[in-house]
């Protein structure tokens, strides 16, 4: 099996050098690109530099959270980057057919995965690995998508959890019939057994169809809803700019229900934000919009190659602005973890990714009547015919030569 | 707008180049935006990057942002438009990044695009170009590996074609570019950068029209039955029938090029001679193209053939996951089995 690094590039030598994109005229007066800075009504608890700042607004959301829950959510990011710089690494050693990292996006995942509640749903797009992750879905289930074994095999209900879109946008509309069934069942209103739904999608995703219909459909049934879009700067080659003109929270205004904008590097904002939304959504307030303000710091798959089309520097930058660092450096100097925390957790990781490379490589290849299963709900004579055929003519060349 | 801009790739140095695929499309793209200010590429990351298969690399930098758009990322958006561009006197090159993506813009291509020139008899024109990458063979997540070409040759109003090796890819799209119809223009994306595919691509020569198949190899009088293929298949047929020489058993093998029109003419003289057809694609074989051809060749050689037609396809399942893709997809082994049963029959 060629590895996709292949057939998306030119042969070695035979096309033109990687180079770094040019920015344009305006970007170069606007200081670079303006993707650094989330703009005045960001909504951020936890700074880059580690400091908490309050908020009248979303403090409430949060007052749960101790040193012990901090360390939890630390734990979490450390475990699922771990696990995505493993997942990169076996792609390249040809254990993948391809990945798409994550890398840089923990905090919105798992702060917005954390702040649901089991009866809660929600539809990921493919990127959505640390959602997976605190929808108890195990990393290993994830692996049969990436190795081509197959296209998702979780429990989507036991884990309220979606099978990964790859269709850019889809998600959004099957997300939208699925909070309209919420509420048409009775489950929207003040009781403790209320239910929301939670969608993700990207900053690309916004400027497709199913997207904006999935917020009208939302917006006019009062669907419990919350549409999270990261916001991570770069749909494969373009900028966000190339989508929209105005930041992407602003567009929930013209579709009647609220958006707003959270720094998505800020995992206590994200829980907070989403907790919010998702009780907004669960009184019947919602549906709402949630732009997680982000950067995709890897590139968008194994496939791809930044160099070409972005700056380092922009990497740079939001290298300070890490998920991760500003925890540790938040309960470092709180007193709220010590160096052996961080070691046992830095361990603990290595030992997650370690499963998880040994169950990748020992994966077993699908066998061929595979192929030919749950294409319908019933039996297709048409289907049996064509497996008997086609094992019967493997059958022809011996066992396992084939 | 800015005046047409001179390429800055010096090609006019050898009328004769060697070139993949990719290659080939990419000069194609070159020549034609050349010939005629009004070509426009458009599409996602056709631009800066120059697309995820490197086919329209290097054009925005020499032809500008206003005649490579980086689009936002929305396929209905992509061909509405281009249909809108069309018709005010542009000729759109749509790249879809990968034959999965195209479904949200089906709609346009079915409602508006297809339509519109017989809507008006004929007073609006709309000769856009979608460029498709299709077929499998890459170990790809889903979508990205399907060969949905059927659906658009069953549509009317749209031509559609497919290019197998690196002078066809370089002809092809030019002529579709100029065709004032719209085209869809399939392209077997794991053959673009293949080297072992690379050919001597003349740019002064005369060029096969577009909607005609061509006979690649010839059976001579004792050819014992007929392949007729496309795109990514042809291969697989060339090679089945140098495999099948190699046992004394001779082949014909023809390209389709265009899927619709049909160009069967060829495909008829052949089974007339060797009263046996097998039709071979990547796509399902239920309400296909491979369906299509085995109703006319009944038809049209009924008393010539000595065997049903026989096809080997993808099976009438969704695109695998990709570690299956080698039973789903025909190959040397399961085209040279029909051929040995349509001869037993």
């Amino acid at each position: 099996m060629p590895s996709p690094e292949q057939w998306t590039r030119p042969e070695p030598g035979a096309g033109p050098a990687a180079t770094a994109a040019e920015p344009t005229p305006e970007q170069v007066i606007a200081g670079l690109r303006a993707t650094t800075e989330g703009g005045a009504e960001l909504t951020q608890l936890l700074t880059p530099e580690g400091e908490r700042i309050p908020s009248a607004m979303f403090d409430p959301y949060v007052t749960d959270v101790d040193a012990e829950a901090l360390r939890g959510l630390y734990r979490d990011m450390v475990l699922v980057r771990r696990a995505d710089r493993e997942a990169n690494a076996m792609q390249r050693q040809g254990q993948l057919g391809i990945w798409v990292p994550l890398l840089g996006q923990e905090a919105a995942q798992v702060g917005s995965g954390r702040a649901l509640q089991a009866r809660d749903m929600a539809f990921p797009s493919y990127r959505e690995h640390g959602v997976a992750y605190t929808r108890g879905v195990d990393f290993r289930e994830l692996l049969g998508i990436f190795r081509c074994t197959d296209h998702g095999g979780w429990d989507f209900q036991r884990h309220g959890f979606h099978p990964y879109t790859i269709v850019i946008g889809n998600q959004v509309l099957n997300a939208a019939g699925y909070a309209m069934g919420q509420k048409f069942e009775g489950k929207v209103g003040d009781d403790d057994n209320a239910e929301a739904t939670i969608c993700y999608f990207g900053d690309g995703a916004t400027s497709q169809g199913d997207v904006h219909e999935g917020f009208v459909w939302a917006a006019v049934y009062d669907a419990p809803l919350v549409f999270f879009c990261q916001n991570n700067q770069w749909a494969i080659s373009e900028p966000t700019e190339r989508q929209s003109r105005l930041p992407l929270y602003q567009r929930a205004r013209g579709y009647g229900f609220p958006g707003l904008r959270v720094d998505g590097n800020d995992v206590l904002g994200c829980l907070a934000v989403t907790r919010w939304a998702l009780d907004e959504c669960r009184r019947g307030n919602g549906p709402v919009l949630i732009e997680a303000f982000t950067y995709r710091m890897d590139a968008h798959t194994t496939t791809d190659d930044p160099s070409r089309y972005r700056l380092s520097d922009e990497l740079e930058v939001w290298k300070h602005k890490d998920p991760i660092e500003r925890v540790r450096v938040h309960l470092a100097r709180s007193g709220g973890a010590d160096q052996t925390f961080f070691d046992d957790v830095d361990a603990e990781a290595d030992r997650f990714a370690a499963e998880l490379r040994d169950f990748c490589f020992n994966m077993p290849d699908p066998p061929p009547e595979r192929l030919f299963e749950n294409v319908y709900s019933e039996p297709s004579p048409v289907l049996d015919a064509q497996r008997e055929e086609y094992l019967s003519y493997l059958a022809g060349f011996g066992a396992g030569e084939h | 707008m800015a005046a047409p801009v001179k390429s800055t790739v010096d090609t006019a140095m050898s009328s004769v180049q060697n070139l993949t695929i990719g290659k080939a499309l990419n000069l194609g793209l070159r020549r034609a935006m050349e010939a005629d200010s009004k070509v426009i590429v458009m599409g996602e990351d056709v631009g800066k990057l120059g697309g995820v298969f490197r086919i329209t690399d290097g054009l925005q930098k020499d032809f500008g942002e206003h005649r490579v758009l980086d689009t936002p990322l929305a396929e209905s958006g992509i061909i509405g438009t281009a249909v809108g561009l069309a018709v005010r006197g542009f000729r759109p090159v749509c790249e879809i990044q990968f034959e999965g993506f195209i479904f949200p813009g089906f709609d346009q291509i079915s409602s508006q695009l297809a339509k519109l020139h017989y809507r008006t008899q004929g007073k609006v024109k709309v000769p856009v170009v979608i460029r498709v990458p299709y077929g499998g063979g890459i170990g790809a997540v889903e979508h990205h590996s399907e060969s949905p070409e059927s659906l658009f040759a069953h549509t009317p109003g749209l031509r559609v074609v497919s290019c197998s090796n690196p002078v066809d890819a370089y002809w092809m799209l030019q002529q579709a570019i100029t065709c004032d119809d719209p085209v869809l223009f399939f392209e077997p994306k794991r053959l673009y950068h293949s080297g072992a595919l690379k050919a001597a691509v003349d740019t002064t020569a005369t060029p096969e029209p577009l909607f005609a198949s061509r006979v690649l190899r010839q059976g001579g009088v004792d050819a014992a039955a007929t392949l007729v293929t496309y795109g990514p298949s042809v291969k697989v047929c060339l090679d089945a029938a140098t495999a099948a020489a190699e046992e004394g058993k001779s082949l014909e093998v023809i390209d389709l090029r265009t899927l619709s029109p049909l160009d069967l003419e060829p495909v008829f003289e052949s089974v007339r001679r060797t009263g046996r057809l097998v039709a071979v694609s990547e796509a399902s074989s239920e309400s296909s193209l491979t369906s299509e051809i085995a109703a006319r060749v009944q038809q049209e050689c009924f008393y010539s053939l000595e065997a049903p037609v026989l096809r080997v396809t993808g099976f009438d399942t969704p695109y695998p996951p990709s570690k299956l893709e080698e039973h789903f997809l025909p190959d040397l082994d399961r085209v040279l089995h029909a051929v040995d049963r349509a001869l037993a029959w």
